[in-house]
């Protein structure tokens, strides 16, 4: 890539706005998941007492519906942005696209 | 192609006397009796992946082709094959045994297995396949002075290889001998000569169709056993946690953790080597360039966190369901599950489904064994052949010189991984499979991820901070108490953390940082210089090779 294509991608509203956007998803989504499983691990280690909570009958204690909705979460985080990036920054990337090529 | 044909069915005739082998060796100590439905479903499992890999050969001209199957491989395909990489017998087996061992905490460890991929996807996959062409040492090389780059990705790449080679080939013949009575040698050999026809004839494609093949069949036979689990405790998790508590004589804390993470040290650290390490697995970061485009690779890793997710929910209900089930007297030596507790799952479905369903298990088993080494192997030969022969010792080299290295390589890392499976057969695989992770998350990962996002890394800077992070991980690990204590028996560890990544991590990254600003190079400028170009094609795919042509 030569410098003068570089200055007019760079130029460009749409690539501005994809970088922004998708760097601001892309860290918010990320901060996300690690809070949540790291408050979980740490939850586990200062605080063990917590997870012999029943929650339903006799036997089911409140980890597993943690755990699973754990999983669930980082599922739904990953679709969550895919679909973002398949429409809206796909979107953006094939304008950029047009400009210069 | 006929001598292709040939050599295949050689491999499968050089296959079946070890079987017949079998039949012979009954009585030796832990082996099991010839388990036949087992063995007829694993022959029809391995004459089914050499037609493939004929299949796969037949189609395997270009160097795209053997490294990244063409790129022509579809974001659900990738995602199953991903999850297929990821869903190792450590995954299936000990995933599994441990939740039937320790119960809850089963489940914490599959957690920070799993929250690795969010991360992946959101900082890397979409760069990696705009930056790439087949090996994750292109991206790390991207802007920088190729060859001291390329030498230190392929070093820990190889690395990491063959550790996580090393503990798959020990449990494979570890399973192997158990399942189907056969020598532990014979069936690491075996082993060995199966993914060597796999990787060299078959190349990206061959490995891809595998693991697609064995991820389905390992989802479905989970699937049915712990359908069948909640069949058996009328659709409830009551019934099965109750069941569960009373076989283990009323221990009700395997309903929760057991002080797996009671030293957050070690937890954090833990957490740090499971999600950064798997950004950093060579056989993983690959599958980015076997799809058309950034779209795939992104859909490819949703699909993946789907599986991968599915899976280890299931895993967690077999494991219950086989401390409430596998309760008859001829699973268990002593207190001890015959084989055990790794073989959990196996027990598990010959209650449910008897001979017949466990020699599906078992034969599923070893499909996973043979597809995550296959995809190993192919990295280790990609390192060697691509970033090591192509860039470094032969940059002229024509693309047929460059795959007949592939294919060499692959034979010998094929031979290596034999030799060091037989000779570590008694050894610790726990170990094996840590170091791995901590030297791919404290070498590959920082290396790869401050070469895409912080513009003033240099070339020394990347250096010496990869080597600082790969070498303290290795002398921490060696140092600290599985190794030092538990291994080479020297007493108290000198190291005391088991998972030292939260400091070798740290260095490593502290290390790129440090030797980059303090680089004054005119080399250093040039570096800089190339970040926005990297940026902009990393962020749009602008300039990456496009698989539209196959």
């Amino acid at each position: 890539m030569d410098q003068a294509k570089i200055e007019k991608i760079k130029s460009l509203p749409q690539y501005q706005q994809l970088v922004k956007e998708r760097t601001g998803l892309a860290w918010k989504l990320s901060i996300a998941m690690l809070v949540v499983y790291y408050g979980y691990i740490m939850l586990l280690a200062f605080d063990p007492a917590f997870f012999t909570t029943i929650v339903s009958g006799e036997y089911v204690t409140i980890g597993f519906p943690v755990g699973v909705g754990i999983i669930v979460f980082a599922f739904l985080l990953t679709g969550y942005y895919v679909k973002k990036a398949n429409s809206d920054f796909d979107e953006l990337t094939a304008q950029i696209k047009k400009e210069v090529e | 192609m006929a001598t292709m044909m040939k050599t295949l069915f050689a491999f499968l005739m050089t296959a079946l006397p070890m079987l017949a082998y079998a039949a012979g060796d009954i009585e030796g100590g832990e082996k099991a009796a010839t388990n036949w439905p087992a063995i007829t479903m694993f022959v029809i499992f391995v004459g089914a992946t050499l037609y493939i890999t004929y299949w796969a050969a037949q189609r395997t001209k270009s160097a795209k082709d053997f490294y990244a199957a063409g790129g022509g491989i579809t974001g659900l395909q990738n995602g199953l094959a991903i999850a297929g990489d990821y869903m190792s017998a450590a995954s299936f087996l000990g995933i599994t045994g441990m939740v039937y061992l320790k119960g809850y905490d089963g489940l914490i460890f599959a957690i920070g297995f799993l929250v690795g991929w969010p991360i992946i996807l959101f900082l890397m996959s979409e760069r990696l396949r705009n930056l790439g062409k087949y090996t994750f040492a292109d991206v790390a090389a991207y802007r920088f002075k190729q060859t001291p780059i390329r030498v230190l990705s392929a070093f820990g790449g190889i690395a990491v290889v063959i550790l996580y080679l090393i503990a798959q080939m020990v449990g494979a013949g570890k399973l192997i001998e158990l399942l189907f009575g056969l020598d532990f040698n014979y069936a690491v050999v075996m082993v060995g000569a199966l993914i060597i026809a796999y990787v060299s004839f078959g190349g990206m494609l061959a490995t891809t169709w595998v693991q697609i093949i064995k991820a389905v069949l390992l989802l479905g036979g989970s699937t049915f056993i712990a359908l069948m689990v909640m069949v058996n405790m009328g659709f409830s998790f009551e019934t099965l946690f109750k069941t569960a508590v009373e076989n283990r004589e009323g221990a009700m804390n395997i309903l929760y953790s057991g002080g797996f993470v009671s030293d957050p040290v070690n937890a954090i650290s833990l957490g740090i080597a499971l999600m950064f390490g798997t950004a950093g697995l060579p056989h993983i970061l690959m599958r980015f360039f076997t799809v058309p485009d950034a779209k795939e690779a992104r859909k490819s890793v949703f699909f993946a966190t789907g599986f991968i997710g599915y899976f280890y929910i299931l895993a967690f209900i077999i494991g219950f369901g086989a401390i409430a089930l596998v309760t008859a007297d001829m699973y268990m030596a002593g207190d001890k599950l015959v084989g055990g507790n790794n073989m959990a799952a196996i027990h598990l479905s010959h209650v449910l489904g008897g001979d017949f369903f466990l020699g599906f298990i078992s034969a599923v088993a070893f499909a996973t064994i043979l597809a995550v080494v296959s995809g190993l192997t192919l990295a280790g030969a990609s390192a060697l052949s691509h970033d090591i022969y192509a860039n470094v010792i032969n940059p002229n080299a024509t693309e047929e010189q460059e795959t007949r290295v592939a294919k060499t390589a692959t034979l010998i890392i094929g031979a290596l991984a034999i030799v060091f499976g037989i000779g570590f057969k008694d050894q610790n695989i726990a170990f094996v499979v840590a170091l791995a992770f901590t030297i791919a998350a404290s070498a590959n990962f920082p290396v790869l991820i401050m070469s895409m996002f912080w513009k003033n890394m240099t070339t020394r800077g990347a250096v010496i901070g990869g080597w600082l992070g790969l070498i303290s991980a290795v002398v921490m690990v060696v140092l600290g108490p599985v190794v030092w204590t538990q291994i080479l028996d020297m007493g108290a560890a000198i190291v005391p953390y088991k998972f030292p990544a939260l400091f070798t991590v740290v260095i490593a990254f502290v290390g790129i940082w440090f030797f980059s600003i303090t680089d004054k190079s005119a080399r250093a400028q040039e570096d800089k210089d190339g970040f926005e170009a990297q940026f902009i094609r990393s962020q749009t795919g602008i300039g990456a090779e496009g698989a539209s042509e196959h």
